[in-house]
């Protein structure tokens, strides 16, 4: 088989001048295709779609509109520029002119960062194949197909790293990305979040805002990292991540407008009637989905964290802002965690609380959302407030998992707590109620489900009705 | 040391580790580690790692399982934990405990790993080692002790030796020594894999024979109770015999003095010494195997056993700067040759076969103990057939020649019966008596004469069976002055010129997995690129990055 390399990979990493990464992604690119085919949206494969495809790592080469039928989207393979006179920034080699090769004792520890970081990419999309037959407009199915392509580009991304730099074992990964599958019992995605179900459009948007936005945190801190490869390509993604997380933000900020204007013209909190979602059913998908993507980041007191900063192969967020010696040895850190029963702020060795310290850049960016989500219901007169619980709540990872503590922050009894989970996360009823609201796909352009609203503006400044997905 | 005593009595009941069931003819041994259940304070047993207090739990149930279930003929060993099977010694620990507790530490889960592969190869309970996720380090290194490996094949559950990649130190349980000895993985398979810290897994892994079955993760459980109950199914054990109990070895600790029913013993603090008195059985023994079935852990032979090797896994630990112990004995030398006969006559039954077999490995710990071991025979002692392999484990015996003046005892004798030709090898898969005379194997074949002879000093002598008989003017003095001496050596120096001089003859996996142990951990386990301030195994868990001695040395 022989490709046009330019025209079908779109790359700036000199792709067709390189005969060993040819070969391995002649190899690879047939059974992505088979993977999107199988595992991809759901029953989409003549659907063109109004795609935004980077064709280039330029300032205009990110965003190219066109119709695109997603099989043949132009899944590239994009570095952001290179500063030849970046040095590590941390860390024991902090100084050191960065890596353009893997350093050999650094081979097996960079490989399973790409790795873990790869197979997330994938595993969304997923969670996410069956979304498409629910779709509450076109806008918003563009939205989901875009973000599934992308993740399909983050993929590739991944994937180049390791044909690229990783050899054999390299290539063995790239092909495991495509064998772990997400939910399936005999081969899961590495990580347990990705192989929940997305099963509705509240919990994708909510997915997009609060786990993609973990995502967004784990590659901002590989964007700091010394391998400089991992690095460009880690920024590249970034920019693509913003946009997914603000489908998330958009899409409860359009259904929280829903219900405001529902109530105001009812003058009722019984939306439920009215076929919108609640106020308070928003907030319990809030706690679950906040809850489990603070469980990505990883134990409080993480000796691997540590080791990756130390090594230089993973920063903190925005390492180079940061104003102290960047080596942390003898820095500490404080932290909320548990013992004996309790929440205890204590001081710890800075460097073994890294993932602990991301994780309070995470939330802090968390929180941003929800002043946008509660100005809505503000401007509605509405007197309610979404609110993030306490990152104690409803944890399995790290120290917390022993506490059972309620969104407020306070540690009950089990029984106790038990006894008001219905009241702070998703019953199974609630579950019901927002999959019965997920009726057909409406496709009918400018047309949108009755417990959305429609967005401010379209997607490259098109109109309220524009046609953006065709069906062939 | 201020720390309260490591008591090593435990049962099913008090497990705070592992759950023990049984189903079929397969036994399960289901680990489950208590984070917060360690040993001593200071670490948590993350991720299914262990400690010596989950070991001990470990031993317990492979001893139990030999002797109260007979029906059980096969061992299944897994994980509760979800994608983890097991990662190991806990490494917090490690760098918590002082040298001799780490030696200690793997000198212990050595044994409880030989005793795995001695019940699968001698008591037809065969162990199976089911892997549903990580198992690294040690954990790889229990596997390694099963004889059949099978493995999660879900594209992330890996089998993995990190020890020199990670920690600059060597798996601590005879992991590199069953690779290449037991296993037979190919020696430039296992360089790879000793040095991957994540290690190898699915197709890989059982292509180079780390493992030899995959199995997708939804029908693990279900494959393993199928091949379990198939080897179970094969098994010789009596699948209707009925277990004897093995209830809490009773004993008391009054200041110097350790007492238990058959062994009484004192410490002498200032020559740092322990003596150890053996007392033979007090009634003739029980007419055949169904009577010894009814006394069960009563049965002297298994209650001495018992008692000995609660002591000296006491005296390892507990009593640390005790470097001699001395090895005395109190009896009827005809009882314990009858006790000995029974033995030989009901060889074919599965209890009385457990009892033996778990003598040679009392007798082993023994041989193993780092301990001088000075064995006194004086009249009346009864070192007979199986007491008397205490004295051939002694590095040196004396015998009194004679009575101790105005005292109305017969001179002391000592006796050989079947049992010290065959029942009890050392780790060199000799008897105690080849191995002492490897120069002349034509002399055991002559001792076999003797059996059942009461052999008195100047035979035993003349035989080569002891080493020194001094007569009553000059035995305080000399007795006196061995242990004088012993106590003035470097413990550290003497622990290895025992070790080397004890284990003539040829290597087996055993004896290599000791030596080479010892070897490493008083050498790469003590250097500055391990336990320096800025090594690796000091620094692991700190993020921060060891800095090595790059000599080759």
């Amino acid at each position: 088989m022989s490709i046009d390399y330019t025209q079908r990979i779109p790359n700036n990493v000199d792709l067709s001048s390189d005969r060993r990464l040819q070969r391995a992604l002649e190899n690879w690119q047939p059974r992505f295709l088979d993977w999107w085919k199988d595992m991809g949206p759901d029953g989409t494969l003549n659907f063109d779609v109004y795609l935004r495809t980077a064709i280039s790592a330029e300032a205009n080469g990110w965003a190219n509109f066109g119709y695109v039928k997603m099989p043949d989207y132009r899944w590239g393979i994009f570095l952001a520029g290179q500063d030849p006179n970046r040095v590590i920034a941390y860390g024991d080699n902090k100084g050191k002119p960065v890596w353009q090769e893997v350093p050999g004792e650094l081979r097996s520890t960079l490989r399973r960062l790409i790795v873990t970081q790869g197979d997330t990419e994938p595993a969304s999309v997923e969670q996410q194949r069956l979304l498409g037959k629910t779709a509450p407009s076109l806008y918003d199915l563009r939205n989901l197909f875009q973000i599934n392509c992308e993740e399909g580009r983050h993929l590739w991304a991944m994937v180049y790293l390791l044909h690229a730099y990783f050899g054999r074992d390299g290539r063995e990964e790239a092909e495991m990305l495509l064998e772990r599958h997400s939910g399936d019992p005999d081969k899961p995605r590495i990580l347990g979040a990705f192989n929940e179900k997305t099963p509705d459009w509240l919990s994708f948007f909510m997915f997009t805002y609060f786990t993609d936005r973990d995502g967004k945190y784990q590659l901002a801190s590989l964007a700091e990292s010394g391998f400089d490869p991992l690095a460009r390509s880690c920024r590249f993604m970034l920019i693509e991540e913003a946009h997914h997380m603000f489908v998330g933000e958009s899409g409860v900020q359009r259904i929280v407008q829903r219900t405001c204007d529902l109530m105001k013209e009812h003058k009722t909190d019984d939306v439920r009637s009215l076929g919108a979602i609640d106020l308070a059913t928003i907030q319990r998908y809030l706690n679950f989905h906040f809850s489990v993507s603070l469980d990505l980041f990883g134990q409080e007191a993480s000796t691997n964290a540590a080791n990756y900063y130390t090594m230089g192969v993973k920063g903190r967020y925005l390492e180079t802002r940061i104003d102290d010696d960047h080596v942390l040895t003898d820095s500490t850190f404080d932290m909320d965690t548990a013992e004996g029963g309790r929440i205890v702020r204590k001081t710890v060795p800075a460097l073994s609380a890294l993932n602990e310290r991301l994780r309070n850049d995470y939330i802090e960016d968390c929180a941003r959302g929800l002043i946008r989500w509660n100005r809505v219901i503000e401007q509605a007169g509405i007197a309610f407030e979404l609110k993030l619980p306490h990152r104690a709540f409803n944890r399995r990872i790290g120290a917390f998992n022993e506490l059972t503590v309620s969104p407020e922050g306070t540690v009950m009894s089990e029984a106790e707590w038990k006894a008001n989970e219905h009241k702070w996360l998703p019953t199974d009823e609630d579950r019901a109620y927002v999959t019965s609201l997920m009726g057909p796909a409406v496709i009918e352009p400018g047309k949108f489900a009755n417990w959305i609203a429609p967005p401010q503006r379209g997607i490259n400044n098109q109109p309220g009705n524009f046609e953006y997905v065709r069906f062939n | 040391m201020a720390d309260a005593p490591i008591d090593f009595r435990t049962a099913p009941d008090r497990y705070r580790h592992w759950k023990l069931s049984a189903e079929n003819g397969v036994a399960y041994l289901t680990m489950d580690v208590n984070e917060d259940g360690g040993l001593r304070p200071g670490y948590k047993l993350k991720l299914n790692s262990y400690d010596l207090g989950v070991d001990i739990e470990l031993a317990d149930a492979v001893q139990r399982l030999r002797f109260e279930h007979p029906e059980v003929g096969a061992v299944v060993i897994r994980s509760q934990r979800d994608r983890i099977f097991c990662s190991g010694a806990n490494i917090n620990m490690l760098g918590l405990s002082t040298h001799d507790h780490k030696v200690n530490f793997c000198k212990f889960t050595n044994e409880t790993r030989l005793a795995i592969e001695d019940a699968s190869e001698h008591s037809d309970q065969t162990y199976i080692c089911s892997i549903n996720g990580i198992a690294a380090g040690g954990g790889y290194e229990l596997a390694l002790a099963c004889e059949q490996i099978l493995l999660a094949d879900d594209g992330s559950s890996a089998v993995s030796l990190p020890e020199l990649p990670l920690l600059a130190v060597l798996p601590g349980t005879g992991g590199l020594t069953r690779l290449v000895d037991k296993r037979m993985v190919r020696r430039d398979h296992a360089d790879f894999f000793c040095t991957t810290a994540e290690g190898v897994r699915g197709k890989r892994a059982r292509d180079w024979r780390l493992v030899d079955k995959l199995i997708p993760p939804s029908k693990l459980a279900d494959e393993t109770k199928k091949i379990a109950e198939d080897v179970a199914a094969r098994s010789k054990r009596p699948k209707a015999g009925k277990g004897i109990a093995l209830p809490a070895v009773e004993r008391s600790i009054e200041g110097d003095a350790i007492r238990y029913d058959s062994l009484t013993i004192e410490i002498d603090r200032e020559r740092r010494a322990a003596k150890f008195r053996v007392k033979g059985p007090a009634a003739a023994p029980p007419a055949d195997a169904a009577a010894v079935h009814a006394q069960g852990a009563a049965f002297w032979p298994l209650a001495l056993a018992r008692e000995l090797d609660d002591a000296m896994m006491h005296l390892r630990l507990n009593e640390t700067e005790i470097g001699t112990w001395v090895l005395s004995s109190q009896g009827d030398a005809d009882l314990v040759e009858a006790y000995d006969a029974l033995l030989a006559k009901e060889a074919s039954n599965w209890l009385v076969r457990e009892i033996v077999l778990y003598w040679k490995r009392t007798l082993k710990r023994l041989d193993v103990s780092s301990r001088s071991l000075i064995a006194l025979v004086e009249p009346g002692s009864c070192f007979t057939g199986t007491l008397f392999e205490i004295v051939l484990a002694a590095d040196r015996s004396y015998m009194l020649d004679g009575a101790f003046e105005g005292s109305n005892q017969e001179p002391a004798t000592v006796r050989l019966t079947a049992m010290n030709f065959g029942p009890y090898p050392m780790g060199n898969g000799l008897t105690r008596l080849g191995t002492r005379f490897l120069a002349e194997p034509s002399r055991v074949n002559e001792l076999k004469d003797e059996i059942g002879e009461a052999l008195d000093a100047e035979t035993a002598d003349e035989l080569g069976l002891v080493t020194f008989t001094p007569d009553d003017i000059d035995w305080e003095d000399e007795v006196r002055l061995v242990l004088e001496e012993r106590a003035g050596f470097s413990p550290d120096g003497l622990i290895g010129m025992e070790a080397n001089l004890r284990f003539a003859g040829p290597e087996t996996m055993e004896t290599k997995i000791f030596a080479r142990l010892s070897a490493w951990q008083n050498w790469i386990f003590q250097r500055p690129n391990a336990t320096g301030p800025e090594g690796a195994l000091k620094l692991y868990g700190t993020g921060k990055q060891s800095k090595y001695d790059r000599k080759r040395a």
